[in-house]
């Protein structure tokens, strides 16, 4: 069973490497649209995995976050990638399925993947 | 809405929202008396009773993006199709506590799901916030607070994805030690 002491342990292994704020530079925001229209659709399996993404590559310089709903609710669960230097991307119908494409090509090498964004799949 | 936690997780976020620095999700489950409660409270701004007495109505909303407000009817409704009850008590600058009960063994009662999923959406996307989640099966109960963690962190973020990774872990062995959520 997990401890407080196991917290300890790792908070004593992640000191020094933080450093990194949200609002420094280089940092990218991952956003979540998190009202009844994006959880019912499926946003928070899809928020999860990004977390446990990031965690398994050992991202540092990306933060997670929500926001409530931005007025698009048919194309729910909607993730918004902003990354410093580039426009906004917005990603729709998120599935956990489409997580990693989007940390390995988007987060990590910065090339947003065009398929899943709401540009290729308005109508 | 296909779990019970779900719903929490968006009556949560109108806690959020409300500007709460405090919210107390608690999850009860009586199998002799065959009930499950939540209730979800916080210290946000509130409501003035005209606002309260209208949020369960799914064509009233404060939002301007969209002329419908369905998470409070959706929860209500959850809750009332297995024979439970809602209700919604809130005051302007205390804050707002949303209850609802639901007969346990009910056909109609969805499955409670993934609690710790929906604490770490909650806990990573507002790790200002002091979340208390409290959980009873029966005899048998646990509290998690986020303060905690806080203190321990010493400054490291509560919302570093390895951190989040532990506290994902943490709730699920604290729900699996009394049985929890598996209703």
């Amino acid at each position: 069973m997990k401890s407080l002491a196991e917290l300890q342990a790792l908070r004593d292994s992640m000191k020094g490497r933080i450093g990194v704020r949200d609002d420094a530079e280089g940092n990218i925001r991952v956003v979540v649209g998190m009202a009844t229209c994006g959880i019912a659709a499926g946003a928070r399996p899809v928020l999860t995995e990004f977390t446990k993404e990031v965690e398994k590559r050992n991202l540092h310089n990306i933060t997670i976050a929500q926001t409530g709903c931005i007025g698009i609710c048919q194309y729910e669960p909607v993730v918004e990638v902003y990354a410093p230097g580039q426009e906004k991307v917005t990603y729709v119908k998120m599935t956990p399925e489409k997580v990693s494409k989007i940390v390995n090509e988007h987060l990590v090498n910065g090339n947003p993947v065009l398929e899943f964004t709401i540009g290729a799949n308005a109508k | 809405m296909q779990e019970l936690s779900l719903n929490i997780l968006d009556i949560a976020q109108n806690s959020v929202r409300a500007g709460a620095d405090v919210i107390e999700i608690s999850v009860e489950e009586d199998h002799a008396l065959d009930r499950l409660i939540i209730q979800i409270k916080d210290n946000g701004c509130g409501m003035t009773e005209e606002q309260a007495a209208h949020v369960t109505d799914p064509f009233f909303t404060t939002r301007t993006t969209r002329k419908v407000g369905l998470g409070v009817p959706f929860f209500k409704m959850a809750a009332e199709m297995t024979g439970g009850d809602f209700s919604i008590r809130s005051r302007v600058g205390e804050g707002t506590v949303v209850r609802a009960s639901f007969g346990l063994s009910h056909i109609d009662r969805m499955p409670l799901g993934d609690m710790a999923d929906t604490m770490c959406c909650l806990i990573g996307c507002s790790p200002e916030i002091d979340f208390v989640y409290r959980h009873r099966v029966d005899g048998r109960s646990f509290t998690v607070e986020t303060r905690q963690f806080r203190e321990v962190l010493e400054g490291v973020p509560l919302n570093t994805p390895q951190v989040m990774q532990f506290v994902r872990e943490y709730i699920g062995d604290q729900l699996e030690n009394i049985s929890g959520g598996k209703a």
